[in-house]
This record gives structure tokens, C-alpha cells and sequence, in this order.
């Protein structure tokens, strides 16, 4: 007990993992994460296409990004789009997965398996749906429509998140609450909000993070006037053969990384507090 | 209901705190779910303001489901529900100002102590100062002083019920809710906190309406209670009524252990026929029980039987029967006899004193009775 490394003994005990799993995991993390890192040095290349290895090194594509007002913009509506379905998802999301907590037998159950039709339904298809509900309702090109055929796809994701931190809330505590003096609407901010805000929190990550590199049903509800990142990267590779990308690549994997870890530093804070 | 400790209440034991509390009345209370009977059917019920009341009965008999209709979890089918004569059968629960206790405490484990007890008072919007003077005090009241910054996960499980007791009270709530709040724990704990609630309801003065299955705890705690079984309350009285006047067969048998004698289709008169005994019906008893008569059992209480070597030793006027020893169950200060009693080797149990002497499996002796220990309930 005195000494720090005693929590650490406790894993020694556990039977030691063969060399062969970890070269196997080892290789595994690498195909994963190799391609996404390869854009990074490509991102301070000197070429003006693509090459690889890269050569010399540059800010250039950096420069190119930050002062042509096509990304700029791309990247602003970005970060609007996926702010308002990130803050619509998780409200909705938060309130299905609340309603289908409570409801049992087969109603509750159609009701979750249509909710996450979308993650399942191919995204072409989506796209096209939508499509022709948003010109009938002139919705291509808006914000709202981008926001709404967004959030579609979004919550499913905070319906498991948070369904996941429901499975360890005991209802007893709302009916603790209630005798107490709180109101439903009272009770779900002061007990069931804070216990589940985990789940709410990732929710609303992975909803950002859902509209924030969604391309097919952008490329579908683009304007001239507005879209959004991702699909101006795929204009700059299909149509202008543009090595910003590497530049705006880097930047999102880094964005969407930060995002990522956003609830493991703020876990750590309240951990240390 | 007063936080203050009442050392006059405190002299004079339980049903005489502070009269302060709320009179609760369930007039015709019916609640069914659909299913084959009712959950809780046509009750009616009044607990008196600052009393101990206890809802006894075996699980599904409806006790549980009462307690909830009172707390306002469940809506009535049928009935009313009123406190201090207001009707609250449409209150929602947030509204009634009743304080409850859940089996499993049901503290909030994301609030440290302090601030589960001011919770509450919180919702009442009670100034800083008040919330910390008034949380001091109960937890000084539930023992619990120096836990203010303690999470209810690092508490004890007696601790945590301690702290939703705390929680329930603070308020000083119309009355107090307390749903099987000690079955989670173990028996030393268990008696420990019956002690502690009995004490705290009578430094509080507030009507207590306490659940369980539990006839031990009902008997130890409650100024009166009302037996449940099949949704219907079988009888409502005084610990020492139920267990010494039983009016049905179920009460008798439920509180305690008796010796059932079913007497079939008899009619009660002076004397009564049992397995070809012939045995004298107190007149007092007869008289106490008009309407006991085509189906009834005679009801005695192990330790209202003695045993004799034979029929000479029994005294005149008593009633007797005879019995073989089918087991010897040694309890400390006494045994307990198994036997089988009468043609029919119905079985029955006595309590004699080593002082009786020794018996043995398969002694034939005679169990005896005086008419005044035996009660008439109907079967």
C-alpha cells in the first residue's frame, strides 16, 4: 500500500500477451492510421500535384487555404452546418432515447429500429431521397436543409450513446426526485441530465463529427453559394486538381481528432478535481 | 412537525409525539392494472395525524401498491385519497409534499451528502443560510454530521438509508413514505436503524406509513397495522390486537405462529365439536362474535399450550386434545414441541420451559388449553 506501483501489480498477474498479438495489433493500429497520417508531410510539400514522398517543405498550402475565400467559406459552413445539427441531433436524439427508455413491448422497438434506419440504409439512397423531398420543399442549398437531412443521419448516433448511459440510470431516482419536490422537467436537469451527460456529450461529438465530414448528401444539396468542406475537397480533387486538399485534409483530421478527445480531457479534469 | 428533538415525546413513546402531523384518509381506493383482480381493491383506511402506521402483507397483496397511490406514483381507479381532509387524488407526486423512502435509498449518486439533503429545500427555493442550518440539524439528527462532502458511494448502505431518511424529513414533509426501506440490509443493521426510525418519528411527530412484509418489524415499529392480503385489508389494529384478537384465520396465521383447529360447518354455541373433542367456547367469545359462525377456526397461541402426561392432569373447564411429539426444537430459553394433535395428526406447536421436564419424539401426551386463550376467527 505504500509504495505507487502497488495498482500496477495488479496487472501483472494477468497472463501476458503473446508477441505474436501485439505485432498483430501493432500492424493492425498502423493500416488504420497510416493513410490518414501520410496526409499530414504531404501538407508541407513543395510539389504542385500530388507526389509522395514529399519534397522541400512549405506553408504554402496552408497560405492558399487560409487566403482563398472558397475554403474559407467552405470550412465556415462546415462548422455552422455541423454546430446546428450537432445542437438539433442531441436534443432529439436526447428525447427519443429518454421517451424509449420508459416504453416497453413492441411499439418501443419499431420506433428504435426506424430511427436507425438511416445509419444502416446505403447513403446514396438517402441522398437521393432527400434530394427530391428538398426541391419540392426548395430546402437544397439552405442551412435548414443541410441541418435537416444532417440531423437525420445524426441521431441514431446520440440514440445509442445515450440509450447506453440510460442503462445505468435507475428510474427510481426520478421517483425519488418527484417526492421531493421536482417537477418532470425539473427532475430530467437536476438528476437525469447530470447522470447521463456523458452520453449526451458523446452524442453530440459524434453528431458534429457526422455532419462535419458528410459528403454524399452534401454533394446533393450543394449551391453554387453554399457547401461544404468536404465536398469543396472533393471539387478540388475531381475538378481542379488542387493540393490545398492536403492542407484542408490535415486540418480535419487534426479538427476531428481534437473533437474527438474533447470528453477524455474534460474526463480527466473532473477526475483530478 | 417540528426538527427540533421533543424530549416530552421522547418520555412518553411512540403515537404521543408532537400531535402535528397529517391525518391521511383512503376512502374506497381501488387501483387495477386489467389483470385478473384488482391490485388494490376498495380500500378504505384513515392513519391518524403523527401516527406509526405499518402496511403489512405478503408480496402482492397490495401494500406496496397502496404506498404508491398515497405517494401519487400510480393513479386511483376508483376512490379518493385525502390529506388533512383535501383531496389530492389528482396532486402529482411533486405537489403532495409526502417524503419518501425507497428500499434501495434512491440518493443521488452524482450529489455529495449535503447535497442530496438540501435538494429539497432547494426545489423550495429556501435561502443559502437556511439550507445549511436546517441540513446541519437532521444530519446531526440521522448521526451523520462530519458526511457532509462524502458521495453516497462511499457510504455505507445503513449510512445511505440514513441520508435518504435525512433527505425525507428535511423539508418537514406532511408525512413520510418508508417503502421496505430496511430490507436491503442485515439483521444486526436492520434492528439497529428500527431503532433509530422509532426514535426519529417521535422527535418528529410526523405520520409515518411504513411497508413491509416483514411481521417482526411491523410488530416492533408501528402504533397500528393494517394487514394486506389479496388487495383487501384482512384487519387494522394495534400490534397486540392483531397478534392477541385475530379475526381471520389469515391474520392469526400470518402474525405469528397459532394452533388452527378448523371447525368446518359447526354452529358456535356453548360447546364445539373438533375430531371427536368436545370442547367449552368462552360465552365472552360467543358473544365477541356474532357473525363468526358457519365456517370458523379455533385459534390458540403455542405459548397458551400446556401439555400433560394424560387426561387426568388436566385441569376441569379446559379443553384438550391429544397429541404425539414429532420433534423437539431447542430455542434457548425454551423448546419449542412439535406435535400432532388429534385423530388426524393436524399439526401444532407448544412452548414449554426446561423446568417441564424432558420429552421425547414420539411422547403421547395431552395439549390443553384455557377457553380464554383460544380465539374464534373465521376461516
Amino acid at each position: 500500500m505504500t509504495t505507487p506501483s502497488t495498482p500496477r501489480r495488479r496487472y501483472t498477474k494477468v497472463d501476458p500477451i503473446p508477441w505474436w498479438l501485439k505485432a498483430f495489433g501493432g500492424l493492425v493500429v498502423v493500416f488504420f492510421i497510416l493513410p490518414t497520417l501520410f496526409v499530414i508531410p504531404m501538407s508541407f510539400s513543395d510539389a504542385t500535384t500530388f507526389q509522395f514522398p514529399p519534397q522541400g517543405f512549405t506553408w504554402r498550402l496552408y497560405e492558399n487555404f487560409f487566403t482563398n475565400p472558397i475554403w474559407l467559406d467552405s470550412l465556415g459552413n462546415s462548422f455552422l452546418v455541423a454546430t446546428l445539427t450537432a445542437v438539433l441531433a442531441t436534443t432529439v436524439g436526447t428525447a427519443a432515447a429518454v421517451a424509449l427508455s420508459r416504453l416497453q413491448g413492441r411499439v418501443a422497438q419499431l420506433v428504435r429500429t426506424l430511427l436507425m434506419v438511416p445509419i444502416v440504409a446505403p447513403a446514396i439512397v438517402v441522398a437521393v431521397a432527400v434530394y427530391i423531398a428538398f426541391l419540392g420543399w426548395q430546402l437544397t442549398g439552405t442551412v435548414l436543409g443541410y441541418v435537416l437531412a444532417h440531423t437525420a443521419i445524426a441521431v441514431p448516433y446520440v440514440l445509442i450513446s445515450v440509450t447506453g448511459a440510460l442503462g445505468g440510470f435507475d428510474p427510481k431516482l426520478l421517483r425519488a426526485a418527484a417526492s421531493l419536490g421536482s417537477s418532470p422537467a425539473r427532475a430530467f436537469v437536476r438528476v437525469t441530465m447530470p447522470l447521463i451527460s456523458r452520453g449526451i456529450l458523446t452524442g453530440a461529438i459524434f453528431a458534429f463529427i457526422v455532419s462535419f465530414d458528410e459528403v454524399v448528401l452534401a454533394l446533393f444539396l450543394r449551391s453554387p453559394l453554399f457547401q461544404t468542406m468536404p465536398v469543396q475537397m472533393y471539387n478540388s480533387v475531381t475538378v481542379e486538381i488542387d493540393p490545398t486538399i492536403s492542407a484542408a485534409s490535415s486540418l480535419m483530421v487534426v479538427a476531428v481528432t481534437i473533437i474527438f478527445l474533447l470528453p477524455q480531457l474534460l474526463r480527466g479534469r473532473v477526475r483530478r478535481r | 412537525m417540528t426538527m427540533t428533538p421533543d424530549t416530552t415525546a421522547k418520555a412518553t413513546g411512540p403515537s404521543t409525539g408532537t400531535p402535528s402531523g397529517t391525518e391521511i384518509r383512503l376512502d374506497r381506493v381501488t387501483k387495477d392494472y386489467g389483470l385478473a383482480a384488482p391490485a388494490v381493491d376498495d380500500i378504505s383506511l384513515t392513519i391518524e395525524p403523527g401516527e406509526f402506521m405499518t402496511l403489512l402483507g405478503p408480496s402482492g397483496s397490495g401494500k406496496t401498491t397502496t404506498l404508491n397511490l398515497i405517494a401519487g406514483f400510480e393513479t386511483l381507479t376508483a376512490g379518493s385519497i385525502a390529506l388533512n381532509g383535501t383531496d389530492v387524488s389528482d396532486v402529482p407526486p411533486h405537489r403532495r409534499n409526502l417524503g419518501m423512502l425507497f428500499q434501495n435509498y434512491a440518493l443521488f449518486p452524482h450529489l455529495t451528502v449535503a447535497q442530496n439533503v438540501a435538494y429539497p429545500l432547494r426545489e423550495r427555493k429556501v435561502g443559502k443560510r437556511e439550507i445549511a442550518r436546517k441540513v446541519a440539524e437532521v444530519l446531526e439528527l440521522v448521526q451523520l454530521t462530519g458526511r457532509d462532502d462524502n458521495h453516497p458511494s462511499q457510504l455505507s448502505g445503513g449510512q445511505q438509508q440514513r441520508v435518504a431518511l435525512a433527505r425525507a424529513i428535511v423539508f418537514e414533509p406532511e408525512a413520510l413514505l418508508l417503502d421496505e426501506p430496511l430490507g436491503a440490509l442485515d439483521r444486526n443493521l436492520r434492528s439497529a436503524l428500527q431503532t433509530e426510525i422509532r426514535r426519529i418519528h417521535r422527535e418528529v411527530g410526523s405520520t409515518f406509513v411504513f411497508v413491509t412484509h416483514d411481521q417482526e418489524e411491523a410488530m416492533n415499529l408501528s402504533d397500528r397495522i393494517a394487514l394486506f392480503n389479496n388487495g383487501r385489508i384482512e384487519q387494522v389494529g394495534t400490534p397486540q390486537q392483531l397478534y392477541a384478537e385475530p379475526e381471520t384465520l389469515f391474520t392469526a396465521k400470518f402474525l405469528g405462529d397459532s394452533n388452527v383447529f378448523e371447525l368446518g360447518e359447526a354452529a358456535l354455541d356453548a360447546n364445539v365439536a373438533w375430531d371427536g373433542e368436545s370442547w367449552v367456547i368462552d360465552p365472552a367469545t360467543v358473544a365477541a362474535h356474532p357473525g363468526v359462525r358457519a365456517s370458523s377456526a379455533v385459534v390458540v397461541r403455542p405459548e397458551d399450550v400446556e401439555v400433560a402426561g394424560g387426561r387426568d392432569d388436566v385441569p376441569a373447564g379446559a379443553n384438550a386434545v391429544r397429541a404425539t411429539v414429532r420433534d423437539v426444537e431447542y430455542m434457548g430459553s425454551y423448546r419449542t414441541l412439535l406435535l400432532a394433535m388429534g385423530e388426524r395428526g393436524l399439526p401444532g406447536r407448544t412452548r414449554v420451559s426446561p423446568l417441564q421436564g424432558e420429552y421425547a419424539i414420539g411422547d403421547d401426551l395431552v395439549a390443553w388449553w384455557r377457553p380464554q386463550a383460544q380465539r374464534i376467527v373465521a376461516a
